[in-house]
């Protein structure tokens, strides 16, 4: 396995309409590292991503990918992106739980070239992973949130993805089915060892489950272990006096 | 041999109009996916100028008509992206204003003849054997950028985000789609016209979309109404002494009718 941490920033600032949204924050990512950003709504979190990923570019400052400075990486297979769903996917238009997943190999395929009985396997694979394989021939509109939110995880794995970036995945879904999304998360970090990013604004729940945390407002506020960040003052700093954490036992 | 197929005018009409058949609701369903439905009138609001252009110049009016709508195609998918105005209103705009220098350019030659109306109507009995080999020639070329360039289409028509993000050429797929779009509306002139070729793209496809399949078999059902449609449309209108293109859309809105209530039954 390579030794560069699979994701680093230096000093990266970025504004929109004179606005300065994420100020000279420099950070690394390691390889098999299961990452929470938190912050405030418009401290940066979804702009911090984005970056990552090369839709937005920074002013100053660099973004590097497996090493790679991030305007020339091209192995975009090697990460799973999963966007905010309810605003991003189309779902007025008829396709299949099946035909979403596979949307996920077309990363790995170059233009012109058709599916093949590998992304067919992919497919089932990923399916069989998050545990929806009995969806397959269903519209993606039959389901509810959480299983949409299962199939879209799999259109990421799809892919064999060793990164994957989620941004708000568990917004709109009950809270049942939280929690077996996070068992998944849990299982894809610690059994397949990929290196999992989850921005998201529910901190508690992100606090417990994660193994690095990132809390972000314009600037880098905390970079480390969630437990050291629950015993310091840094909620406070950031939500204002009287929010505390609500703890859950692993 | 039926006797409507004695006529040559007759089979040009039905061959050039199974290609259109095909390919508009093909193309279609890509434009519906990514709530793009008016592209279709704006870019044949276009064609129209381009074949005033064409009427005046004296150039075989599909060329002219051909070169605006793509060139038009190409202006709206660089407004919407570089100027950031969101696709809806640069298709407005484009949709009105196309028509208001169509009308400028015709007024400008000689006003308002019969060779323009075979152009906003449809005309199948002027369907020349030169149209005919461009129709299924630049048919077959859609066809076959579709076929390979099926799943890109895809991702971008479901979340184009996301698409860039697997390396997906957004930008340059999304222009081949236009004037993908733009080749098919003004191959279509001919046989439905320019003010119903937006219908033979969008309604087969919406059509399709009750019946609640997989994004394939939508495509392909979509198409099959687009060719019952045609094909019925041209006997009806052969027999019945009526307008093709209209003939055609109004099947094409029976079909939708039909589905409609077959979803509600389910």
């Amino acid at each position: 396995m390579k030794k560069e941490p699979i994701i680093k920033l230096e000093t990266v600032s970025f504004s929109y309409n004179g606005g300065k949204i994420i100020d000279r924050i420099s950070l690394e990512i390691k390889r098999g590292d299961y990452v929470g950003i938190i912050g405030p709504n418009g401290g940066g979190k979804t702009t911090l991503l984005r970056l990552v990923l090369n839709l937005l570019e920074p002013q100053s400052g660099l973004v590097y990918l497996s090493g790679q400075p991030v305007s020339q990486f091209r192995e975009w297979s090697m990460i799973g992106y999963i966007p905010q769903k309810a605003t991003q996917f189309e779902t007025r238009f008829p396709i299949t739980v099946g035909e979403v997943v596979s949307l996920g190999t077309v990363a790995r395929k170059g233009m012109f070239r058709r599916s093949d009985k590998a992304d067919e396997k992919s497919v089932e694979n990923a399916l069989h992973i998050v545990g929806m394989e009995e969806f397959k021939s269903k519209l993606i509109t039959e389901l509810s949130g959480g299983e949409q939110q299962r199939v879209f995880i799999a259109k990421a794995l799809a892919s064999e993805p060793d990164l994957l970036i989620l941004d708000e995945p568990t917004v709109g879904i009950d809270l049942e089915s939280q929690e077996k999304f996070y068992e998944l998360l849990q299982n894809l970090n610690q059994r397949m060892g990929k290196t999992i990013i989850i921005v998201s604004h529910d901190i508690d729940v992100t606090v417990n489950e994660v193994s690095v945390l990132v809390c972000i407002n314009r600037s880098l506020i905390y970079h480390g272990e969630p437990k050291q960040f629950i015993k310091k003052d840094y909620l406070e700093k950031l939500y204002g006096k009287g929010r505390r954490f609500i703890l859950h036992g692993h | 041999m039926l006797e409507i197929f004695q006529y040559s005018f007759m089979v040009r009409a039905f061959i050039a109009g199974i290609v259109i058949g095909i390919i508009a609701p093909l193309i279609g369903n890509f434009l519906v996916a990514r709530r793009y439905s008016l592209m279709a009138d704006s870019l044949s609001h276009m064609s129209l100028a381009g074949v005033a252009i064409g009427l005046i110049t004296g150039i075989y009016p599909i060329y002219t008509a051909m070169i605006v709508a793509v060139a038009g195609s190409i202006a709206i998918e660089l407004l919407r992206t570089e100027k950031r105005i969101s696709g809806e209103v640069v298709l407005a705009m484009f949709l009105s204003g196309s028509l208001a220098i169509a009308i400028v350019l015709i007024s400008f030659a000689r006003g308002f003849n019969v060779d323009l109306f075979s152009y906003l109507f449809g005309s199948i009995s002027t369907v020349r054997e030169i149209d005919l080999w461009i129709i299924s020639g630049l048919g077959l070329v859609v066809l076959t950028v579709i076929f390979f360039l099926y799943k890109e289409l895809v991702y971008i028509a479901f979340d184009e985000e996301a698409a860039k993000v697997s390396g997906v050429k957004v930008r340059l797929l999304n222009i081949v789609l236009v004037i993908l779009t733009a080749v098919t509306v003004s191959l279509s002139m001919r046989i439905v016209g320019a003010l119903l070729i937006g219908a033979l793209m969008v309604i087969p496809v919406v059509a399709a979309m009750q019946l609640r399949k997989s994004f394939k078999q939508t495509v392909l059902f979509a198409i099959m109404f687009g060719l019952i449609s045609v094909i019925s449309g041209l006997f009806i209108s052969y027999y019945l002494n009526l307008a093709a293109g209209g003939t055609i859309v109004v099947l094409a809105l029976a079909l939708f009718g039909v589905t409609i209530i077959l979803n509600k039954s389910n």
